[in-house]
């Protein structure tokens, strides 16, 4: 079976979700870019969208058309090539109408699983529930007429464990795309010991015609991505609790969230990102990771991969996570327009503005390393690498809590991301980087150094 | 052409600003100025000089595309609408591509050369940022044979003047011809930063000939242009009253104030031929060897120009069409900062339309404006001297790929 042939038929599972709109529509394109090829004239390309709700799916449909649009607003050169033979489609607008119908008309929206029994591909973008991804394999298996292969979007459960759990005898790939995957550039493939060739031969082609940045994991729980964020991630928690020793609880999540921001340039601080994922998310996929890399089988030596914050929180209502039309859920911080306005006390269960203690705050903390420089400012930087370098060697030379509380998070970013190397979960110290680099969309990778020099001075 | 039968002035001039990409105030998601506003506030600034819309007997708007940009047609109808007192008297639109700005300043001096006005309001206008630049592209193509629009390229009149540009490189030399671009650019830039009401007046990039330099991405955009070879996507309008000698007397405007129009030329090739030559601008050759026969004067007597650069590669073709330069020295002319503000000859003093910003219609009347401006002591932070033994201006005005172009000399009126 070549590329198209593969092609021809594909479910995605959990379609209407953020991961899966996202990779139904690259996959859409992809399959409709294949079917305006000559040689494919007379093959049939059939996208299955499968979720469980008609509403979601009428969404779904929607999101699809304006994103499919944008995209062909961007490729019109090409496209006004693939269309040359049209004699009707004359204007820019004729042919990025025609590119939109024809992706939209190859997509068959449906909530009944028998539609994936006549995919040779299906691409599993539900929730990170292993129950629920092994039943859903095993039966579209049981049932398939094809022989289908098999590609998972878990961000944290090994491969190997869905793939013998559902018996599908080595037909199951990870291809964890980082969201929105639309946007980002970031695949992670995880293949197991059983996984067949071929799906990896095969996912590489699909990745590199969607553009993306392939980077193999090995298959350990969590994998690179969430190896790095999770850890990351209860640092953060376990730095913002020492502090509130001295400070409010929510000065305290604010310093961190600062110092993981300003002081080491990366788009958004560590709690904010906490609440992009959600809290649930992070909570639950920290009990996936706990779970497998806890025991002497998971090769990686036991830690605590926990947090009785999150569970608090959680418990209280507080999950962040985005709606439907992608603006922020309110988390650790409370968001106005998109932005952190006030942060979450939890003992009085209230949100305390954060513009009441900001100034004092930041005025403890210290100024920023000079010249100034923010995340957006450095991304587009000519000359990135000195500019970074001038900035964190100001940072090492500096003694203000700020800075001495970036530092303190950036030699531990180093150490997380030399243990993913020395646990075998990465391949090498480029693989860790390039994660964080396209996936996290971090401006410099964690192994780096800059906090190496600092750690060595300390030592 | 013979000499003109009467004499021709042209005074209070009046330009907006040109709205778009790299205006502070431009955010394509907020809502703008309309066609109406523009042709208000232009329109106006032009009575306001001119003593009132009684002084006016006639009014001509030049406007490519309004019916696609704004779903607006019959553009006559908007001339009484910047006063009351332009109400039945005779109005209309004229259009010609991105010459329409011309052509409404040549069916202005034709009516008063008739004798049927002693002043016209001559004006121009175009809200472009009304569509995506992709869709956009689709109606600007309208200014070339509809026939070719299914070969052409997705960015229909950059895919032209990209073929201009790739013909000229391979006759004159890449390196030679990209550096004289670039210089263009820079040019067109540091001109605009002076005047307030330009596109680029707010740009702050530091190297502008090394950013310029960038290559070309013909899997984005076109083979042989940049973004920054490429006048941007602009809304504007510009004014001028056309006048009489009686006209002027009318308006209480003193000759100091006012140029004068010595000579034009009025040219057209067929829409459905393709250029005989694409390293050369044939009709703006012509029309601008009409424009300088009827004034009686040669290329060498200019001391500025205005030139429609559309795209960087079109300002070295108007040079060499214009008879500055020799075939492929228009490069070295321009590499050489001759066409700069300092130099031996400046162009387009307020950033033409790469630099001032190109809403279509309007870059004619425009063009006019800024001599005006010039000629008269008006030009603010972007004043030059003219030699004195060179004291005639020329503006070239051109529509589609050098289909439909009038150029005219002025020179101060006394």
């Amino acid at each position: 079976m070549n590329y198209a042939e593969r092609l021809e038929n594909v479910t995605v599972l959990g379609a209407s979700g953020k991961m899966g709109s996202g990779i139904l529509l690259l996959t859409a394109m992809e399959m409709a870019d294949l079917s305006l090829k000559p040689e494919n004239k007379d093959r049939h390309f059939v996208l299955n969208a499968l979720d469980v709700s008609h509403q979601a799916l009428g969404g779904l449909m929607k999101y699809l058309k304006v994103q499919v649009q944008k995209a062909a607003e961007k490729k019109i050169v090409q496209l006004r090539k693939v269309y040359e033979s049209h004699a009707d489609l004359i204007d820019n607008k004729d042919i990025v109408d025609r590119y939109v119908s024809d992706v939209c008309a190859l997509v068959r929206p449906t909530t009944t699983l028998e539609s994936a029994y006549g995919s040779s591909l299906v691409f599993e973008a539900v929730i990170e529930n292993p129950a629920l991804k092994i039943k859903l394999f095993s039966q579209i298996n049981k049932n398939s007429t094809k022989e289908p292969w098999f590609f998972t979007n878990t961000s944290s459960i090994p491969v190997h464990e869905l793939d013998e759990k559902a018996g599908l005898g080595g037909r199951l790939l990870g291809v964890h795309f980082y969201n929105p995957p639309a946007i980002q550039k970031l695949v992670e493939l995880i293949r197991a010991a059983s996984t067949k060739d071929e799906l990896v031969e095969f996912a590489l082609a699909y990745a590199k015609n969607l553009r993306k940045i392939v980077v193999p994991s090995n298959d350990f729980a969590g994998f690179i991505g969430n190896g790095h964020f999770m850890r990351d991630a209860l640092y953060g928690i376990s730095e913002a609790e020492r502090l509130s020793k001295e400070m409010p609880f929510t000065e305290a999540v604010y310093t961190v969230n600062r110092a993981t921001q300003d002081f080491l340039l990366r788009p958004m601080g560590i709690f904010q990102l906490i609440d992009y994922v959600g809290l649930d998310v992070c909570q639950y996929i920290m009990s996936v990771m706990a779970e497998r890399l806890g025991t002497p089988s998971g090769k990686v030596s036991p830690e605590v991969l926990h947090s009785p914050l999150l569970d608090r929180l959680i418990a209280a209502g507080v999950k962040g996570g985005q709606f439907s039309d992608g603006s922020q859920k309110d988390g650790f911080f409370k968001y106005e327009k998109n932005r952190p306005a006030a942060l979450y006390d939890p003992e009085t269960k209230q949100y305390v503005p954060v513009a009441s203690f900001q100034a004092a705050c930041d005025a403890k903390m210290g100024p920023l390393p000079e010249p100034a420089l923010s995340w957006k400012s450095i991304m587009k930087h000519p000359k990135k690498e000195a500019a970074l370098e001038e900035f964190f060697s100001k940072l090492a030379s500096m003694e203000t809590p700020g800075a001495v509380l970036a530092r303190r998070y950036g030699e531990r970013s180093l150490e997380i991301g030399l243990k993913l190397v020395s646990d075998k979960v990465a391949n090498s110290e480029e693989d860790v980087n390039t994660v964080l680099l396209s996936g996290f969309y971090h401006a410099y990778g964690p192994i780096n150094k800059y906090f190496k020099k600092a750690a060595r001075i300390k030592a | 052409m013979k000499k003109l039968r009467k004499r021709i002035f042209m005074a209070a001039g009046y330009n907006t600003i040109a709205l778009g990409s790299g205006r502070k105030e431009f955010n394509p998601k907020k809502p703008r100025p309309g066609l109406e506003e523009y042709i208000k506030e232009a329109g106006q600034g032009t009575l306001k000089q001119v003593g009132g819309a009684a002084n006016i007997d006639e009014g001509v708007i030049g406007n490519f595309m309004a019916s696609k940009f704004n779903n607006q047609g019959n553009l006559a109808g908007l001339i009484p609408f910047i006063d009351e007192g332009l109400r039945w008297k005779p109005s209309c639109r004229v259009e010609g591509a991105c010459c329409s700005g011309g052509l409404a300043l040549v069916t202005a001096i034709k009516s008063v050369l008739a004798e049927t006005a002693d002043a016209v309001l001559a004006m121009g206008v175009e809200v472009q940022n009304t569509v995506k630049a992709v869709y956009g592209a689709d109606i600007l193509a309208g200014a070339g044979w509809s026939k070719e629009r299914k070969a052409g390229h997705a960015y229909f009149f950059p895919g032209k003047f990209s073929d201009r540009a790739g013909e000229y490189f391979k006759q004159c030399g890449l390196e030679r011809s990209r550096k004289a671009m670039a210089r263009w650019y820079r040019n067109a830039v540091e001109n605009a930063r002076l005047v307030p009401t330009a596109q680029e007046h707010h740009n702050k990039q530091e190297d502008l000939e090394a950013a310029a330099l960038c290559k070309p991405n013909p899997k984005s955009f076109v083979d042989n242009l940049t973004v920054y070879d490429c006048s941007k996507v602009s809304d504007g309008a510009a004014s001028i009253a056309v006048l009489s000698e009686e006209g002027l007397k009318k308006a209480g405007i003193d000759k100091k104030d006012a140029i004068e129009v010595v000579g034009f030329g009025q040219v057209e090739a067929d829409l459905t031929k393709p250029p005989a030559d694409l390293t050369r601008l044939d009709t703006t050759e012509e029309a601008v060897k009409q424009a300088l026969a009827s004034a009686g004067i040669t290329a060498a007597d200019l001391g500025t120009v205005e030139c429609h650069d559309c795209f960087t590669i079109t300002g070295i073709l108007s040079v060499e069409a214009i008879g500055l330069a020799k075939h492929c020295e228009g490069a070295d002319f321009v590499s050489a900062g001759h066409t700069a503000r300092g130099g031996r000859i400046p162009f387009n003093t307020t950033g033409g339309l790469v630099g001032w910003g190109h809403p279509t219609g309007a870059s004619g009347v425009r063009q006019a404006v800024t001599i005006w401006e010039q000629l008269t002591g008006k030009a603010g932070k972007w004043q030059i001297e003219l030699p004195k033994d060179r004291p005639y201006a020329l503006s070239i005005s051109m529509g589609g790929n050098d289909r439909t172009v009038v150029a005219i000399v002025y020179r101060r009126a006394a």
